[in-house]
């Protein structure tokens, strides 16, 4: 209540300023939506939180319209003021303008907005997993909003929702119809969320980073639907998302969040190719690409993203800012291009450096991949004998081999077993098969006092620093506590010196020891996280998707930092991650799992520039990249279907099911890894065909 | 569902098996002895021969040990031996008083949840507002609040205020089922508002949990009216975790009704309970003891049974 009076307030000042456009000219598409100065509050406590400022986009008909940031720039929130779905009025105002159709829904009041939400304006959201309710059928879900604004009966309904679900490419219907979420995998479910938002044909619907909790084969197939169906329903689509390359694949125009604000907005090209701002630009620069060559080092953005609670003054990202002057401190007025390319910055960027750096790095020599590995691991096999019977062979005899002073990078699908390698190797689990050769030793048979040998030695970096930290230890008592166990510092003031030297090493003040982990950002985190493991001065780290939670400006801080120390101090890594690009800026040979087996192991150049394994080549095709809005229009090959269930691999070759080249061979016989060089295997039977 | 409840009543006998070992050593270490306090209420000092003479035909003279395998050779055919003091078959004394006692649970189950369901929902949905205070401060006397102590107040208030006062006699559900409400409901109302103080708490609380629920955001960006995302969305998922509460605190309701049956003069177990402890009546309050637990065992089958048919998560097997 509050919030609407207020908006209603600012709007009339609004409105006198910005003449509302609301008709279509003759060659535009019609425009649908369109957002002006909105601001949104949050009271808490003790202040009022400004998380979203003056934000304004608009989008037509047939269009993708992109929102991208790192997290806590407010694009998320944006998005559900838009909706008007913030929570509470009590604690949160907004204030702005919002036209559906050319008529301002921010003045309606809020039993007129229940009637527009779901019929012309749907939302679809991050988490397919929990987004739909548990005790409902699919059918029910999907016929709820058809009841509620088109009064549709029981049987209408359901005849709808069967086109619907046929639509979005679910087989089966009428079955799913009667079936709960739990009994469909998380990209079916995304299709159920995508029927929803579609039941009263739409005129907007917007997509809060709609493919970020899904494996990318399916993100493709996701992204591509929703695409398609923008095309052929002619409706607009809101795009938020973190993922730069997402946008390069499908955005028509896209708008830079930072710090709650705009920074810059253009079409997709615009803003990819000639970035302004030198927040995209160092954005841009920031993201690990597929399809240029690595560069040697990531150009990182310094420092964090500002807290919402403590934006700067002026230009917020001029703590950061390379080329930040005295004047940055001062309010930036978002200035128009005379292509239409707007952005905030008073030095904006003329050429756009990363393409044209020329530290793009050298294939490692290849004695280095030729040396006696670190780890060699043959025949890896691990069964998970379930308690209602069955069995999960979550990896099925895998043979790998971490190069001395180099990095093997394990990528793969959710499922696949990649963890599972990481956990077994790590001794928390007793593998079922297989050795694995450390030193000499064979870790996975090694006894009580010489495991605690290779603890020390054989590190490990978990994925979510936050809770992998103990939140009632200072920094300082964490990285600490196993210098003391382990006897690596005989008393605490030796340890204490130690830690400080830890921190150094990973580049955290000192004074962060005092610190508990609540109070360090995900970066700082992880920093901590990595200081544990090298406190043990190990030979070999394993990394467990060290580098996904994190924002890409921090994500690339922390992969320069896994860098600079395995030149520094030698170490070799197991780094095991899901995003390839990732993988290949980091690693030195790269193994590809699928369903428990290692489908193509190879070094960078061999895996990225010539993969013969059709998963890998499937793989590679449905990772966008910021370099496909030049190539927009060629299709791209989507893997078909979901990932099968470990408990039931299929037979032969486990990628049949899904692969474009299968034949009947393919379903009979597990395909023998074919060696086409020193380095490169690979497990298919069509390995051999160019 | 066959297996599954085949294997819940497999695992209700090494349960059964266990309470009825704890209750009979337990006893056993207790100190006071049937024979005596029976002897002596007759009157006089009791000889030790006529004591011993005694305790020899009711068996007690045997080695623990074999006393307690006779316990449990009793207790697979059913048979849960002779009162000491009456010297019925106990299974008769307790059949005789079980259906009040349950009649009264089960009718301050049903108060309890009708009036736990919708306050703990609107306290949920109000969270922080005047009403939700006023639920809570109600659930808290519900709490604080011994039910023998409300019971009898509320019997009082009755009868001073309306001049009423519950039927006497013992009125069939069969024959004369208005007649049963008014003698059992005022107990039930008693037990059935601690009952329903606990209930409150936890239908509030997840209520609150599941209004931040992403399906019920999902439910509101679909443009549900508040009421229908309430009623569909929020209040089955919200009683998952109520129903399983009702089945934990069913032994609590079971405690109180063994004081509120003296209060409201109701010939129940619990009444047959204090009376066998007054006699130190081992055998009654064994046999007592062992029905209340397979009534137990019972009602959380129940519950889980309950939970399945909600939850399409939940396969029973």
């Amino acid at each position: 209540m509050y919030s609407e009076r207020s908006g209603m307030m600012e709007m009339g000042e609004v409105m006198e300023q910005v003449p509302a456009k609301t008709g279509a000219s003759d060659d535009a598409p019609t425009l649908l939506l369109s957002v002006r100065n909105l601001n949104v509050q949050f009271r808490t406590n003790d202040s009022l939180v400004h998380i979203v400022r003056d934000v304004s986009f608009e989008v037509r008909a047939g269009e993708i319209l992109a929102l991208v940031g790192e997290s806590g720039c407010g694009k998320s929130v944006s998005s559900l003021a838009v909706m008007r779905l913030l929570s509470d009025p009590k604690t949160t105002r907004f204030t702005g303008e919002a036209r559906l159709l050319g008529k301002d829904y921010f003045a309606l009041p809020e039993e007129d907005m229940r009637r527009l939400r779901g019929r012309d304006i749907a939302m679809i959201f991050q988490e397919p997993m929990t987004s739909l309710n548990p005790l409902l059928t699919i059918g029910r879900q999907i016929a709820e909003p058809m009841f509620e604004h088109l009064r549709l009966t029981a049987s209408q309904a359901q005849v709808r929702a069967i086109d619907l679900l046929t639509k979005v490419g679910i087989t089966d219907p009428e079955r799913r119809l009667t079936q709960y979420p739990h009994e469909l995998s998380g990209g079916m479910r995304q299709r159920v969320m995508i029927a929803i938002a579609l039941a009263c044909n739409p005129k907007v619907i917007i997509a809060d980073e709609p493919t970020t909790a899904l494996d990318v084969t399916i993100q493709a197939q996701i992204l591509d639907l929703l695409q398609s169906l923008v095309r052929e329903m002619n409706v607009g689509l809101v795009l938020i998302t973190h993922n730069l390359a997402l946008v390069a694949r499908y955005a028509d125009r896209v708008s830079v969040m930072y710090a709650g604000k705009i920074v810059e907005s253009g079409t997709t090209r615009q803003v990819l190719e000639t970035p302004r701002h030198r927040y995209t630009e160092g954005l841009l620069a920031a993201v690990p690409r597929l399809d240029v060559p690595r560069m040697a080092r990531l150009q990182s953005i310094p420092g964090q993203p500002p807290s919402p609670r403590n934006f700067p003054r002026g230009c917020a990202f001029h703590p950061r800012c390379p080329a930040a002057s005295e004047a940055c401190r001062s309010q930036p007025e978002l200035s128009a291009t005379d292509k239409g390319q707007r952005y905030a910055c008073i030095h904006p960027a003329t050429a756009w450096l990363a393409t044209t750096q020329t530290n793009t790095a050298s294939d490692p020599a290849n004695d280095r991949l030729v040396r006696a590995p670190v780890l060699q691991v043959r025949g890896l096999t691990k069964d998970f004998h379930l308690k209602r019977g069955g069995t999960v062979r979550a990896i099925q005899g895998i043979d790998l081999d971490v190069p001395e002073g180099g990095t093997l990078g394990l990528v793969g699908e959710s499922g696949c077993g990649k963890t599972t390698v990481a956990r077994t190797l790590l001794h928390l689990q007793a593998a079922s098969a297989g050795t694995a050769t450390f030193r000499g030793s064979n870790i996975l048979s090694a006894g009580k006092s010489e495991l605690l040998k290779l603890r020390q030695k054989i590190q490990v970096v978990y994925q979510d620093p936050f809770t992998s930290l103990n939140p009632r230890h200072r920094i300082g008592q964490t990285l600490a506590e196993p210098l003391l166990v382990h006897g690596l510092c005989v008393d605490k003031r030796a340890a204490r010196a130690r830690v400080e030297e830890l921190l150094d090493l990973v580049g955290l003040p000192r004074d962060i020891a005092e610190r508990y982990p609540h109070q360090m950002s995900g970066g700082q985190r992880q920093r901590v996280g990595i200081a544990r493991a090298l406190g043990m001065k190990p030979e070999l780290i394993i990394c467990d998707e060290p580098v996904s939670a994190l924002d890409v400006s921090i994500q690339a801080q922390i992969m320069n930092l896994f860098a600079d120390l395995q030149n520094k101090l030698g170490l070799s890594y197991l780094f095991i991650a899901h995003d390839l690009a990732v993988v290949r800026h980091i690693s030195d040979v790269v193994a590809v799992m699928y369903l428990g087996r290692v489908m193509e192991i190879g070094t960078r150049a061999e895996l990225f520039e010539r993969p013969r394994h059709p998963y890998t080549r499937a793989l590679l095709a449905a990772v966008p990249s910021l370099g496909d809005e030049n190539r927009k229009s060629q299709a791209h090959a989507v893997v078909k279907g979901d990932l099968p269930s470990p408990l039931n691999p299929p037979a032969g070759c486990v990628f049949h099911t899904r692969c474009p080249i299968a034949t009947d061979a393919c379903r009979s016989t597990i395909p023998p890894a074919v060696a086409l060089s020193q380095t490169h295997r690979v497990a298919c039977i069509k390995a051999e065909c160019p | 569902m066959i297996r599954y409840l085949r294997n819940r009543l497999l695992l209700a006998i090494p349960t059964l098996l266990g309470v009825a070992t704890l209750i009979f050593f337990m006893l056993n270490v207790l100190p006071g002895d049937t024979v005596e306090t029976m002897l002596r209420a007759e009157g006089g000092n009791p000889s030790v021969e006529l004591v011993a003479a005694e305790r020899a035909r009711l068996g007690l003279d045997r080695p623990l040990i074999v006393q307690y395998g006779d316990f449990l050779a009793g207790l697979a055919t059913l048979d849960l031996g002779q009162s000491h003091w009456t010297g019925k078959p106990v299974i008769e004394e307790v059949m005789l008083r079980l259906p009040i006692t349950l009649q009264v649970a089960v009718l301050s189950m049903i108060v309890a949840i009708a009036v736990a369901v919708p306050l703990g929902t609107i306290a949920g949905l109000y969270q922080g507002s005047a009403i939700d205070y006023a639920i809570r401060i109600f659930a808290i006397g519900g709490i604080a609040l011994p039910s023998f102590w409300f019971g009898m107040i509320i019997a009082l208030v009755m009868l001073w205020s309306f001049n009423w006062l519950p039927p006497l006699g013992s009125p069939s559900l069969m024959t004369d089922p208005m007649r049963l409400l008014q003698q059992l409901i005022l107990p039930a109302i008693a037990v059935g508002y601690r009952y329903s103080a606990i209930l409150i708490r936890m239908m509030r609380s997840s209520v609150i949990d599941a209004l931040h629920e992403d399906y019920v955001r999902t439910a509101r960006a679909k443009g549900l009216r508040v009421a229908r995302i309430v009623w569909r969305h929020v209040v089955p998922n919200s009683l998952l975790p109520t129903i399983t509460m009702i089945g934990l605190e069913f032994a609590l309701l079971i405690g109180s009704l063994v004081v509120i049956e003296q209060v409201f003069s109701l010939n129940g177990i619990g009444r047959l309970f204090i009376e066998a402890v007054s006699r130190s009546d081992f055998i009654v309050i064994q046999g007592i003891v062992i029905v209340l637990t397979v009534i137990f065992i019972t009602v959380n089958l129940l519950v889980d049974l309950a939970y399945a048919a909600i939850d399409p998560r939940i396969e029973l097997g």
